[in-house]
């Protein structure tokens, strides 16, 4: 008995010695299995797959890494798509896209099958990835220096830290031949370049700003979406009044509330505050920085958002708008698509859909049409062959575009001219606003470097949990900056 | 003489003589094993030491050396030493309750005279699940709007006002604590039973003959001999709580406000999130150097007798 039992314990020691000490579960499990005794065994077997080895695991999921992406609408498609290629020719372009939805992967062939047609000599290679697995995968193929041809990005501090590691092409030379380059609207191009160098071109872009529900506001007796922050704080405590909740949230994923600091940051500051920041002439802690989270300190403290928001993610969030819980949120062009998706009456929730951009700032230095946006676009590796840009030069042109924008899939699209492919009356609005922007900002945490942008969402969550001054938010994320941002 | 000579004689018998055969049967039997082992645990290890020398963000070449600049801010952090602390209260959490009720749960498990399987698949199964379905779960149960917490409490104590545990900063830990408890207890227990099934009834009977109490043999027979197994679930559990990562991820991302960070989910946002891959790799060094340091001192003074 006793034997048996030391022989037992001596076997789940040993196995969980190995791998409990951190690290490496593999040898284990042989020890473990090899011992006598039935029923205890058992267990030895479970120990090899307890708790151990959480660390191991966290760097598997690695580079899966931003869970914070803005463009990162819901579209769960669990089937893995196989790729595919398309044409026979000699020079090979290898492309990963994201655009896992059906309408949009066709699309995607189609054109490719088309472009291949005309040009015999070439064959694309499509590889459909998942949001957050193209992002693990991109990043392992980049630390190997072997990036694919055409790729997925949303320009900003991301794809400028390939850039600066040369691992990606500077486009600025083709993009001065025959007009590529005019054709997009500044702003969304403006996403891709880094001084004189341009990464990457948008085939869509769009802006953050407030989605409502006008039942609701009607309910609250508001007769006029705000135009100012004070009429904005008034609508809100008209709601709470109304007994309806104010604004969706789901702030457990930061990044859905860093749009308000950032957008007060550039009411206030406008684009000479946030330029002199990143420049290293000024500085986050500057008081138009210290300000955006003095006037967001004023809306956390008028309650307005769901119970548990702090607890809620963007998906809680989706759910509550969709199905007409708060009245409004400060999200992106794809807020509808995702809560169309999530709505239980699709038709109530079309019919009660309205847009207004983020209110002004009384006396702030921002100018009214200044927008905070962002879109997908592609990027090219180092040695992608010129067919690739070719290629992508054939996607973005402005009949495909307005082909795209028809069909709801380059929504809002960025080359002049595409969007009377739009019938959608809100979008329309915010296409028009993307390409009158005199400041196209990227979201902060895309547009600075990763660090930096994670600890706006990091600090700003402070803000909303009323945990932190806002002196102290600014004067964290300006460390992060103060760190980084030197070259 | 006889008493000097007699070493010499044995050392000359004893002396080995190189059994190739026999020693290559051993090299053969030790390599695949020592080379997954250096391979996947040793290396990485030496690599990520190397890596904690540098700022590095995980592109291009290593170059920008910082000495032990790493550790100094990991040191210095605020959020990495609140992390810390967090794993610190899991431990005496889990050590202060999980423990004695795995223990409490096993014995009276013990004296059922019928559906003992039952129980014991019963507690078991939290464990069986996996940490990200577990996270899946409670999150639904501590959902602030008609979770299952909240429709309770709500309809025991009407006006009862709406919990959000996971979204207050004061509550969040032990709200995880109870998810975790619900998920290693059973764990705990099962070794347990295995334990108490391997003591002598006749040790305990005849304490009972000698007239001694139900509690206290409890107190002076059951437990000192379920010493070792008690020994090696302390030993668990501590491990288990300094790396606690997947199921803080799901629930709550070490969120509010760095309210449920652990070392593991700190290691995750600079490492990875933030792209400070140095400054990750200075976190799993010390993290690593904590759990090593833990396991080599537990075993020499508390374990050491389980090996013998």
């Amino acid at each position: 008995m006793n034997v048996r039992r030391r022989l037992v314990t001596l076997a789940l020691i040993s196995a969980v010695l190995v791998l409990a000490a951190c690290g490496g579960q593999a040898p284990a499990t042989q020890q473990a299995t090899s011992a006598p005794a039935a029923e205890p065994t058992k267990a030895a077997e479970q120990a090899t797959s307890a708790p151990a080895a959480e660390p191991t695991k966290a760097a598997e999921q690695a580079t899966s890494a931003p869970a914070a992406e803005p463009t990162a609408a819901p579209a769960p498609t669990a089937t893995p798509i196989p790729l595919s290629t398309i044409g026979t020719g000699a020079t090979k372009i290898v492309w990963w896209h994201i655009n896992t939805q059906a309408d949009q992967r066709e699309n995607w062939q189609k054109l490719a099958s088309a472009y291949v047609k005309d040009h015999p000599d070439v064959s694309i290679e499509i590889t459909v990835l998942e949001n957050e697995a193209f992002k693990a995968k991109l990043a392992t193929a980049m630390q190997s220096g072997s990036p694919p041809d055409v790729f997925q990005s949303w320009g900003g501090g991301v794809l400028k830290q390939y850039g600066d590691a040369g691992l990606v092409q500077d486009l600025a030379p083709a993009l001065q031949q025959n007009g590529w380059g005019d054709s997009f609207q500044p702003g969304p191009i403006s996403l891709y370049t880094f001084g004189d160098k341009i990464y990457g071109v948008p085939w869509n872009a769009g802006m953050v700003g407030f989605w409502y529900n006008k039942a609701l506001f009607e309910k609250a007796g508001i007769a006029q979406p705000p135009a100012t922050w004070t009429e904005f704080l008034d609508v809100v405590k008209k709601l709470k009044a109304a007994n309806i909740t104010p604004i969706a949230l789901g702030e457990k994923d930061k990044w859905p509330g860093h749009f308000y600091w950032v957008y007060l940051a550039t009411r206030i500051g406008g684009r000479a505050a946030f330029e002199k920041a990143y420049a290293r002439e000024g500085s986050f802690a500057d008081p138009s920085f210290v300000e955006a989270g003095t006037k967001l300190k004023e809306l956390v403290d008028l309650q307005p958002f769901q119970n548990g928001f702090l607890g809620a993610g963007y998906g809680d969030h989706i759910a509550l708008m969709a199905n007409g819980k708060a009245a409004m949120e400060l999200m992106g062009h794809w807020a509808p698509g995702a809560e169309r998706g999530a709505a239980k009456d699709v038709k109530t929730f079309n019919a009660n859909l309205g847009w207004f951009p983020f209110p002004s700032v009384e006396g702030g230095a921002g100018d009214a049409t200044d927008a905070l946006g962002g879109g997908d676009g592609f990027a090219f590796g180092k040695n992608a062959p010129p067919a690739a840009i070719d290629f992508v030069r054939y996607l973005t042109s402005v009949e495909n575009q307005t082909a795209m924008a028809k069909a709801g899939i380059a929504v809002p699209p960025v080359v002049k001219g595409a969007e009377a492919g739009l019938d959608d009356a809100l979008l329309k609005e915010i296409q028009s606003r993307v390409a009158k922007a005199k400041y196209y900002q990227l979201y902060y945490d895309q547009y600075l470097p990763p660090a930096v942008g994670q600890a706006v969402n990091d600090a700003t969550q402070e803000l909303f949990a009323g945990t932190t001054a806002p002196e102290q938010v600014a004067k964290t994320i300006e460390e992060a900056a103060a760190i980084e941002l030197v070259q | 003489m006889q008493t000097s000579s007699q070493p010499i004689e044995r050392m000359i018998v004893r002396r080995p003589r190189i059994r190739w055969g026999h020693l290559a049967t051993i090299v053969g039997f030790l390599l695949p094993g020592a080379l997954i082992y250096i391979g996947l645990v040793l290396l990485p290890v030496a690599q990520a030491v190397y890596y904690s020398f540098f700022r590095w963000n995980g592109l291009g070449p290593l170059t920008n050396f910082t000495g032990l600049a790493n550790y100094t801010r990991a040191l210095s952090d605020r959020v990495f030493l609140l992390s810390l602390g967090h794993n610190l209260q899991l431990i005496v959490l889990s050590l202060a309750i999980q423990i004695p009720l795995a223990l409490g749960l096993a014995l009276l498990i013990r004296g059922l005279t019928r559906g003992r399987a039952i129980f014991r698949t019963i507690f078991f199964m939290p464990f069986v699940l996996s940490e990200i379905v577990t996270g899946v779960i409670w999150s639904f149960i501590y959902r602030p709007d008609g979770g299952l917490v909240e429709t309770l409490f709500s309809s025991i104590a009407p006006g009862f006002a709406k919990t959000a545990l996971l979204a207050d900063p004061k509550t969040v830990l032990y709200a995880l604590f109870v998810v975790i408890t619900w998920k290693f207890f059973g764990y705990h227990m099962i070794l347990y039973i295995a334990g108490l099934q391997n003591i002598p009834t006749e040790v305990e009977e005849a304490a009972q003959i000698d007239g001694c109490s139900r509690l206290q043999a409890l107190r002076y027979i059951t437990i000192p001999l379920l010493s070792s197994t008690i020994r090696l679930t302390i030993y668990l559990s501590v491990l288990g709580s300094l790396q606690f990562f997947d199921l803080i991820w799901i629930m709550t991302t070490g969120g509010p406000v760095n309210a449920s960070d652990t070392m593991a989910t700190y290691l995750y946002k600079f490492g990875f999130q933030r792209f400070q891959l140095g400054y990750g790799s200075a976190i799993a060094v010390i993290m690593f150097l904590i759990c090593f340091g833990f396991s080599i001192a537990y075993q020499t003074f508390a374990m050491r007798r389980d090996f013998e």
